[in-house]
């Protein structure tokens, strides 16, 4: 144990002995890569499948508190990444995890962080191959930034995308939405307000896996983050010309989520998810879609919202339990900065 | 939750519409001749669209969209000079998140923070006396906004700042009162309101009596109403049935949270800390006699206007004309339709807001938009 401090300096980004030690014990140490250097060099035997796709994305994590019921930024930044990768049709095989670290941050704070970043990855069968860490002065950063990229493969006749989604298809929520903006605004105690909500940051590779396998005509996916629901759902509505009308009740949100918004005066489809996907799936097939996910624990509150609709396009409606109907608009600003 | 829900219960909500139906053609209301009602309270407005009330009612009843959105109502000059006191040496400005996007004529606080002002968001006056203690080398400026419901608050946070010597604490007074431009509305000769409804959270505080001169003076119904759905279609009905039997009269649809004398200690705390101001200016509407409070002498040392000379507190405030184009006014006093704003949707949208009423959750044009009011009748 070379590392001795309690807390990361400025030394520990100057690329000298201290550097060293840091990364050796705390990223590498529990990441594993293969081999010690810096570039990964990677095979796999999918890629090699005449059709098959790479898939490829990034994503930055900020979130601020940087642990919070149910998850922490290590476990969102590698589940986030996992997630972009898997609702393109995707199977996630390895991450990147650059880190941006302020002077001062506690070293078993990192620890933590970087633990919960194996756990995950591993869970999902994913590898953290490469990494970079850089340290910054006091406020130039707010304790620890993540950023991670993703490489997956998607299998060869796999082709996911809002181009596919028709009139009469079926809209499905794995769970309770608005779960993690929920935690997040708790968990900063800006409110006073105490709640048992845990975030529902999780990856979704097993929940997607067994939506493919019971709808073989499941035909598009999208991970629902930053501006909730509402926003994902307008983006797809938007890109694929076609209106979306979801029933109130039969939007998942749990009574503790419900309640905080009423308090706050939010609206729930704005919050943040980060173990949430709304699936597009022909209405035959979505009885199929429902039992598989119910079968696993992130999805077990999974539940069809809605229909797409030929009417509207670009628009997305939700009939209210009274029998009024309103427009769910894209969120405009920002209902709470860094959620994730 | 289970205290909601039964204000969102679909059966009861059909019973008070079948009620309001039967009223409306007792009365003879009709879409040409509508019965109008002004709910006051921008609360209410976002409620009405939110549920979709506008369109379940029978089609003789016209709602107005009255002045009770605080964040609509404030000047552009108020908004400068929030941003004067913001850029100062050594401030720190806190306010609530629904003022950071409302642009005055050198913009808004958001584009202030972006410049480098250090400007933060709060959810009440006690984080930002919290901010002060915390701060103790740093001037800490709340930016007081908001009717009744918001008053005792910030009259609360001055007391404590007082007692505890806190000098480095000031308030921003805007605070405003709801009864004043009901007067001034109903005093304009062009004015065909047949009735309000009243926004219970102030009367949590003031009780039901401030309004008692609508019904005695105005001969108009006035209902104090909670901010359900059912609270609505119930309160609807209230004002219908004056209507109907030709009464007028101040009535609390909203009991289960408002006494008629209001709260004695809030009223307290207000009378303690704040006195009227002769006149205050209302965003397209103009300068309304007695409609503004400001902070009395005793508590001038936790008063932004007199410490930082700006406002009424400098030579006095200056007028900043409202952007070309801009109908705020007309239809905050209900003239026109927010759909009817020859800016709405082209050169005012959330996204770039021209008039205030676009930006709070609570303005006319902001729920029409959001709710679909904007782009023709939702299905």
């Amino acid at each position: 144990m070379a590392l001795r401090d309690s807390h990361v300096t400025m030394a520990h980004g100057g690329g000298g002995r201290a550097m060293r030690d840091l990364i050796a014990e705390v990223f590498t140490a529990v990441f594993q890569p293969p081999g010690m250097e810096d570039q990964a060099r990677l095979m796999d035997a999918a890629l090699q499948e005449p059709g098959a796709r790479l898939a490829f994305t990034t994503d930055g994590y900020v979130v601020s508190p940087m642990e919070f019921p149910g998850g922490d930024i290590g476990k969102l930044a590698v589940c986030g990444t996992i997630n972009d990768l898997v609702v393109g049709g995707a199977r996630p095989l390895w991450l990147s995890a650059g880190f941006i670290i302020e002077e001062g941050t506690e070293i078993a704070l990192l620890r933590r962080i970087v633990a919960s970043m194996a756990r995950e990855a591993e869970a999902a069968g994913v590898r953290i191959v490469t990494g970079d860490t850089k340290v910054v002065e006091r406020g130039a950063a707010d304790g620890v930034f993540v950023t991670t990229c993703g490489v997956g493969v998607i299998a060869p006749g796999c082709d996911l995308g809002a181009r596919h989604i028709r009139a009469g298809d079926a809209i499905i929520v794995n769970g309770s939405l608005g779960d993690h903006g929920a935690v997040i605004m708790a968990a900063r105690g800006e409110f006073a307000l105490e709640t048992e909500l845990t975030s529902d940051c999780a990856a979704l590779h097993r929940i997607m896996h067994a939506a493919l396998a019971a709808a073989p005509d499941l035909r598009a996916a999208r991970d629902c983050t930053r501006g909730g629901i509402a926003s994902a759902l307008n983006e797809l509505a938007t890109e694929a010309g076609l209106g979306m009308v979801l029933e109130e009740a039969q939007v998942p949100l749990r009574a503790q989520v419900r309640g905080l918004c009423e308090i706050l005066g939010l609206d729930p489809l704005y919050l943040a998810n980060e173990g949430r996907l709304v699936l597009f799936v022909p209405e035959e097939q979505a009885q199929g879609v429902l039992t598989a996910m119910h079968a696993l624990p992130e999805g077990a509150g999974a539940a069809v919202i809605g229909h797409v609709v030929a009417a509207h396009p670009g628009q997305v409606r939700m009939h209210g339990s009274l029998g009024g109907s309103r427009i769910v608009d894209m969120l405009i600003g920002d209902q709470l900065p860094r959620i994730c | 939750m289970k205290h909601v829900t039964e204000f969102r219960d679909p059966a009861l909500a059909k019973f008070l519409l079948a009620d309001i139906a039967r009223l409306c053609d007792q009365i003879g209301a009709t879409r040409e001749k509508p019965v109008h009602i002004m709910e006051i309270c921008g609360g209410h407005t976002h409620a009405i669209f939110r549920f979709g009330l506008d369109k379940l009612v029978h089609e003789g009843i016209e709602f107005i969209h009255g002045p009770g959105c605080p964040v609509c109502v404030l000047p552009m000059s108020r908004v400068d000079e929030c941003i004067e006191i913001a850029e100062r040496e050594g401030v720190i400005f806190t306010t609530f998140g629904d003022a950071m996007r409302v642009p005055g004529a050198r913009g808004s606080l958001m584009q202030a923070k972006a410049r480098g002002a250090d400007i933060r968001m709060v959810y009440s006056p006690l984080d930002a006396l919290e901010i002060a203690r915390r701060n103790p080398d740093r001037e800490v400026v709340f930016f007081g906004l908001g009717f009744e419901t918001t008053t005792p608050s910030t009259a609360f946070a001055i007391q404590a700042a007082a007692r505890e010597g806190l000098f480095n604490f000031s308030v921003f007074c805007n605070h405003i009162t709801v009864p004043e431009p009901i007067r001034a509305l109903l005093g304009d000769p062009h004015m065909t309101l047949d009735g309000f409804i009243g926004p219970g959270h102030v009367s949590m505080v003031i009780g039901t009596h401030p309004y008692d001169f609508i019904a005695q003076e105005f001969g108009k119904p006035i209902v104090v109403a909670g901010f359900e759905p059912i609270d609505l279609l119930q309160s609807v009905v209230m004002v219908l049935r004056q209507v109907a039997e030709g009464r007028a009269e101040v009535e609390n649809q909203y009991a289960r949270v408002v006494p008629e004398h209001g709260n004695p200690a809030s009223m307290a705390a207000i009378a303690d800390v704040y006195e009227r101001r002769p006149s205050f200016e209302w965003r397209g509407l103009g300068e309304i006699d007695a409609s503004g409070l400001r902070i009395r002498p005793d508590y001038a040392a936790f008063d932004a206007e007199a410490k930082f000379g700006v406002g009424y507190g400098a030579a006095g405030p200056r007028h900043v004309p409202e952007p070309e184009g801009c109908a705020c006014g007309a239809v905050m006093t209900g003239r026109i339709k927010p759909t009817a704003c020859p800016q709405y949707g082209l050169g005012c949208t959330p996204e770039t807001p021209l008039g205030a009423l676009m930006v709070s959750s609570e303005g006319a044009c902001a729920a029409y938009w959001q709710y679909g009011g904007a782009r023709g009748a939702a299905a």
